[in-house]
């Protein structure tokens, strides 16, 4: 086995890199050189998913495909921890190095992160300054002279985000208490309609809906949280920024303080 | 009739179970307070109970109540105790039909296309399922135009689904294969009770017919049933009926076997006693299976179809040994 998928001191810098995976995307569009980025996933450039995807149109697409990436001959191949398993494995048989990169839990893991990717490009000065700049501006954002006020997330099929998630960091970081982890839900978890109408959040946060219909996106629309909405105004969005932690996070965290 | 009132009560009871349980912890007397608008009661309490609770348990009584009565009614007329909406194909074409509504945006510009296209899918597999196994078909002819029947419309469902350019449409074909009431509205309450009880009334009318039909078409004619008129009553009334409930609440499956099946000998075995006592038991099946789910998984979206399936599937396997041990 070549590469175990740890990230290399700063070695030499690989010429073509391919990455697999939304949130390794963006780390390597803000920090790769000129031309040392090959291909980005397809969901770097859907604007749904990706805080970057004006970014993402200037690069190649690949659909996580082992044949697809391996026809594009990278020297270094970033992925996350549970992107495609198969292609990535295939790769690695291959010859390939492959790179997993955690996407980090908690805002303070950012940097790490940042830098990891780094190594991994031969970039790390650049990493390195990223991660100080971005340490810097999460402090400045953290600091609230405000009490704190009761949000809630909410998404489709009733799912919110309680203790131990990046949203729930970022919600705190803005000033904001997490009624979900106040209620002692964690990881990724469902708060039942009638939970989050009861808890009386002073603000609602609900997830971008896509295009055409679905049923788990019906319950933004059910009548009871309309009704909410009309007592503390209509819900505020989540957007793309809020799924990886890139430095754009920070962006996330700066909306929801310049409270409309 | 003694069978009847029993029921009557186990139905009031469960529904008021219904209302009364949540994941929101609210005392009996706050949950009436808020259901009738008595002091005491806080707006976060009145908005769970009249625009939560109480559509759900609306669903559950009107659901379960088309889904038993249409599996008598369907029983009565094919003289086969495996007929059942589920098993042969009726909700998953009904599902398809409301799939396609909402997803080429047909229900969102007039609300009734939902049940309207649930009503059609439902029609056709009727009508497909008469047409090809008939009155006199055998069991055989039956479960396996059910079969494919189910098949086509499974597929088809899925394979609209995931055209779908919403990505989380792909993640609701449990739903249109198992059923649920979780987070249904006061909307869905108004969209389908019409058909439903439009079907419902049609049905229950049906029994004088499929009472003279037990004793053979010939009998039934000279008793001034006319059996094309039976026909169309019981297409469009299960369609109505199946198709709305099956728009709201998924492909909820078995109630229709199950509960004619265990009311039959209480009855006795006359059709026109069994669609209101199939009526009142598929309501009662459907608001326990509810209120099981909300009990055992309350915060995993567990599909109603899994409990009624739980129950339905061992009671079906028995119903085919017997009839294998019959024929032999």
């Amino acid at each position: 086995m070549l590469a175990l998928g740890l990230a290399p001191g700063a070695t030499a810098m690989p010429a073509r890199v391919v990455s697999m995976n939304l949130c390794t995307d963006q780390l390597a569009m803000l920090l790769a050189a000129p031309g040392q980025l090959v291909s980005v996933s397809f969901l770097a450039a859907d604007p749904m998913s990706s805080a970057m995807a004006a970014e993402a149109r200037a690069y190649r697409l690949n659909h996580g495909q082992a044949e697809e990436v391996f026809l594009m001959r990278p020297d270094l191949v970033l992925a996350g921890r549970y992107t495609a398993r198969a292609a990535v494995d295939l790769l690695r048989r291959l010859g390939v190095k492959v790179v997993t990169v955690d996407a980090p839990a908690t805002l303070d893991a950012v940097p790490d992160t940042v830098r990891a990717v780094g190594a991994a490009l031969g970039r790390s000065p650049q990493a390195e300054a990223m991660a100080t700049d971005f340490t810097a501006r999460l402090a400045a954002l953290r600091a609230h002279p405000a009490p704190p006020r009761r949000a809630a997330l909410y998404g489709p099929g009733g799912f919110t985000s309680g203790s131990g998630t990046m949203a729930d960091d970022i919600l705190r970081a803005a000033g904001l208490t997490n009624v979900a982890a106040a209620a002692g839900l964690s990881g990724y978890a469902v708060l039942p309609l009638e939970k989050l109408v009861m808890a009386a959040p002073q603000e609602v946060i609900v997830s971008a809906t896509y295009p055409g219909t679905s049923r788990p996106e019906e319950v933004l629309q059910h009548p009871a949280l309309k009704a909410l909405a009309a007592r503390i105004g209509p819900p505020r969005q989540t957007g793309p920024g809020w799924d990886c932690g890139t430095p754009r996070v920070l962006d996330a965290i700066a909306g929801l303080e310049a409270r409309p | 009739m003694k069978v009847l009132a029993p029921l009557a009560v186990l139905v009031a009871l469960l529904f008021a179970a219904s209302l009364l349980i949540g994941p929101a912890d609210l005392t009996p007397g706050q949950s009436l307070a808020a259901l009738f608008g008595g002091g005491g009661a806080s707006e976060a309490m009145v908005l769970v109970m009249r625009e939560i609770r109480l559509p759900r348990a609306l669903l559950g009584l009107l659901v379960g109540g088309a889904l038993g009565l249409s599996g008598a009614a369907m029983q009565g007329f094919l003289r086969n105790p495996l007929a059942e909406p589920g098993l042969i194909g009726v909700t998953g074409a009904a599902a398809l039909g409301a799939v396609l509504a909402l997803q080429t945006g047909a229900a969102l510009a007039f609300a009734l296309a939902l049940p309207l296209a649930a009503l059609a899918g439902a029609a056709c597999a009727v009508g497909l399922i008469l047409l090809l196994a008939g009155p006199r078909g055998s069991t055989l002819t039956l479960i396996l135009a059910g079969i494919a029947v189910s098949a086509l419309a499974g597929a088809l469902t899925a394979l609209v689904l995931n055209l779908s350019p919403n990505p989380y449409a792909a993640t609701e074909m449990m739903f249109w294969l198992m059923g649920s009431l979780a987070d249904r509205s006061m909307q869905h309450v108004w969209l389908a009770a019409p058909p439903i009880l439009l079907g419902c009334a049609a049905l229950l009318r049906l029994g004088r017919g499929l009472d003279a039909l037990t004793l053979g078409e010939d009998a039934a004619a000279a008793m001034g049933i006319r059996p094309t008129r039976l026909r169309i009553t019981l297409i469009l009334g299960t369609a109505a009926a199946v198709g709305a409930a099956t728009a709201v609440a998924g492909a909820i499956g078995f109630v229709g076997l199950v509960v004619p099946h265990l009311l039959r000998r209480a009855v006795g075995a006359r059709p026109s006693a069994l669609l209101p006592a199939s009526a009142l038991g598929g309501a009662a099946m459907v608001l326990a299976a509810d209120i099981a789910v909300r009990l055992i998984a309350p915060a995993r979206d567990l599909q109603l179809g899994v409990l009624t399936s739980l129950v339905g599937a061992p009671l079906f396997l028995h119903l085919i040994w017997r009839s294998r041990r019959d024929e032999a």
